[in-house]
């Protein structure tokens, strides 16, 4: 145990940057060297997701998977990490002295730039990467209704097919020739660039669909959000199945690849960012106002009904977004996606993550994902561990792992030679 | 000119039960007016009916001359009365600074739209809101609990921060109800300080619900008695104190001292 820490403890010194550069490096000799080292471990090719569907599968090659993992990602990282530790640091207090703002990019760029790469390597981990993006979105602006509004929403996936159908329509009709709506009516040339104006426009009519679920349950006193919320999932999902001309239960398909990793990456960015900015001000914190005393929010000049449905309709707008990217991602949508099981898992990821934490939504939506790809050939098994980790950060941490923590951007870029007060170590 | 607050003929039922019957009251800017009477009388009610928590069955309430009966709560706030509540009514995820915050809500002048951008403008406004914030929680002797949730102050400051609160919204009337329940004797002397304190830093006019006579007789330059919804005595606090009526509503009930 004492042993365990102090090997931690080595690896505190490391900034953000460090790490990014160990990274950086272990995915550069997975692009170069992978293949070498899976034929020489027997393994059959490199392993997708970190070798977990290879271990379940084949339990035999179990040992081979760790060796591929820690020759190819955790020895690297670490020992970089580490031996770089002072020119990192350097780096860190350098990219201190520039502004907030492009510190960050210059870092989210970093990333991309590894999480490309690493993703390049393989069409699956390209999906997997895509959906997980798709994922932190939903799971972010759901947390706003449910973890930082404290109501319990349940109309996510209906919201997303909104947002799914009302993209993947306007994509179709003006920038491809399909059977459905015809020649296209704009130059095919012109849609990725109007692309975001399709995604706005997703999450628009998702927002205002919202509206069906959030006059009546905030006009009237006592909570009936819950069950209205839910009633309206199952509207939208049998409304799409009884519309023939959005394809009816065989759903729609051959959308242009528009949501391509890049795009993705932007659209969570600028998710995350502008929920980031809207929770830290003092309008978004209203919401926790309403939430933790809705009569002494209202008489500190709080316009509580106001504010509650602005939540709502900001929170549906985004998983309008998602929506339109996930029909994207996909290049087919079916109204049977967005029923109860989508709802169990967002509400998984929002509730194991954390309430009322962007971080939280992260960590949740990441692990989550990451985890039921991970189990997929356990298929059934998936919603039986699930399920079973949840209970389990239910009992032991009510309000999720990572619950009423914000994001720190300058705490996690700062170097780390040198303790919280600033003095010298 | 008209008064600052003026009530006329307030009766309100909830049900059959009649909660304040012809209530009156004219409140003149910066004067301490006080509201006595025994567990149930039905002074509560009459914070909630002003304040906009309920509407008044009969009657009319008027700030500064104009009619605010029915308005919104949050109007009502913004046009200039603020209060706080018998119970503690703080945020309980919510940090202190944060409470103070969110008493600046009708007075943030950016859009939403300049929250969601973190616009200029929101940065500036929230610089100053914050700035004012930590002047109030100065004042108000709370500063060092600035970064921590409600939840882990003493009692006493809990009651300060809840105070600093309504001072935030800038309100021309301050409504107190029971700032002194559940104090020891040390908290209460210093609560008469703050309370003096805010009268005179900031002019406003009080207007306050206590049980404890001590508290009214120092403080309040002119006091009303509620019994059963029905006020049964006004005037100065020495006259209530030995008003008949008044001691034998009390009888057997507080201590009136
Ligand atoms: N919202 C309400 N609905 C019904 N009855 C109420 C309500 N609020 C208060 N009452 C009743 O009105 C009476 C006066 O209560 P209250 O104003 O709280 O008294 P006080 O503050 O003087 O102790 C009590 O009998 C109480 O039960
Ligand atoms: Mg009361």
């Amino acid at each position: 145990m004492e042993m365990i820490k102090n090997f931690l403890r080595q690896f505190t010194v490391v900034p953000l940057v460090g790490w990014l550069i160990g990274s950086f490096v272990a995915v550069l000799l997975e692009y170069y060297l992978g293949d070498a080292i899976s034929y020489y471990l027997y393994l059959p090719k490199i392993p997708v997701l970190f070798g977990a569907l290879t271990m379940l599968k084949e339990p035999l090659l179990i040992p081979s998977v760790l060796a591929y993992d820690l020759i190819i990602y955790i020895v690297p990282v670490l020992l970089l990490g580490r031996l770089l530790a002072a020119f990192s640091n350097r780096v860190a207090t350098w990219f201190e002295a520039l502004p907030l703002w492009l510190a960050t990019v210059v870092h989210l760029a970093a990333f991309y730039g590894i999480l490309h790469l690493w993703a390049g390597i393989n069409d699956y981990r390209v999906l997997v990467v895509k959906l997980t993006m798709v994922a932190i979105i939903l799971t972010v602006s759901l947390n706003i209704i449910n973890g930082y509004q404290g109501e319990f929403s349940c109309s996510h996936p209906g919201f997303m097919a909104l947002g799914a159908y009302a993209s993947s329509s306007l994509t179709l009709m003006l920038f491809a020739d399909d059977k459905m709506f015809g020649a296209a009516l704009l130059p095919p040339a012109l849609g990725p660039w109007l692309f975001p104006l399709i995604l706005i426009f997703g999450g628009a009519v998702a927002a205002i669909g919202s509206l069906v679920v959030a006059i009546p349950s905030f006009r009237t006193r006592g909570d009936y959000l819950a069950i209205i919320s839910l009633a309206f999932m199952f509207i939208v999902k049998s409304a799409i199945e009884n519309m023939e001309f959005l394809g009816g239960p065989r759903g729609m398909s051959s959308q242009p690849n528009y949501a391509t990793l890049p795009i993705i990456f932007i659209w969570t960015m600028l998710c995350i960012w502008i929920i980031h900015n809207f929770i830290s001000s003092t309008m978004g914190k209203a919401l926790n106002a309403v939430r933790d005393n809705e009569a002494a929010a209202n008489s500190m000049t709080v316009n509580t009904r106001k504010t509650k449905m602005t939540a709502f309709m900001f929170g549906a707008f985004w998983a309008g977004v998602a929506g339109g990217l996930f029909a994207h991602v996909l290049r087919y949508v079916n109204p049977g996606t967005f029923g109860i099981q989508k709802l169990a898992e967002i509400l998984a990821m929002v509730y194991f993550g954390g309430l009322n934490s962007i971080y939280g939504s992260i960590v949740g939506a990441v692990s989550i994902s990451v985890l039921g790809e991970a189990l997929r050939p356990l298929e059934l098994f998936k919603w039986i561990i699930i399920p079973l980790i949840l209970i389990l950060v239910m009992i032991f941490r009510p309000y999720g792992l990572i619950s009423f923590t914000e994001i720190n951007v300058k705490g996690l870029m700062r170097p780390k030679n040198r303790s919280r007060s600033g003095g010298a170590e | 000119m008209a008064p600052l607050l003026k009530v006329k003929n307030m009766t309100h039922f909830f049900g059959g039960l009649r909660a304040v019957d012809n209530f009156n009251l004219e409140i003149e800017a910066g004067q301490i007016y006080g509201l006595i009477g025994p567990n149930g009388a039905g002074k509560t009610t009459t914070f909630n009916l002003i304040t906009g928590v309920h509407t008044p069955t009969e009657g009319t309430i008027e700030l500064e001359g104009e009619d605010i009966k029915g308005l919104e709560v949050h109007r009502i706030a913004d046009k200039g009365l603020g209060r706080t509540f018998q119970n503690l009514a703080l945020w309980r995820h919510m940090n202190v600074l944060d409470h103070i915050r969110m008493a600046h809500y009708s007075r943030l002048d950016y859009s939403l739209f300049g929250a969601f951008l973190g616009s200029p403008k929101c940065h500036k406004r929230e610089r100053e809101v914050i700035e004012n914030s930590r002047r109030l929680l100065d004042l108000f002797d709370v500063g060092r609990f600035a970064d921590q949730l409600v939840g882990n102050l003493p009692y006493g400051a809990q009651r300060r921060v809840e105070m600093a609160r309504a001072m935030a919204t800038n309100p021309k009337i301050l409504f107190l109800d029971e700032p002194t329940a559940g104090m020891t004797p040390d908290e209460l002397n210093r609560m008469i300080e703050i309370i003096r304190q805010v009268h005179r830093d900031f002019g406003v006019a009080i207007f306050l619900i206590e049980h404890r006579m001590k508290f009214v007789m120092e403080l309040c330059e002119s006091v009303q008695t509620l019994v059963f919804g029905e006020v049964i005595a006004e005037g100065p606090p020495a006259e209530i104190q030995n008003n008949p009526k008044v001691i034998e509503a009390y009888l057997g009930k507080e201590d009136i001292h």
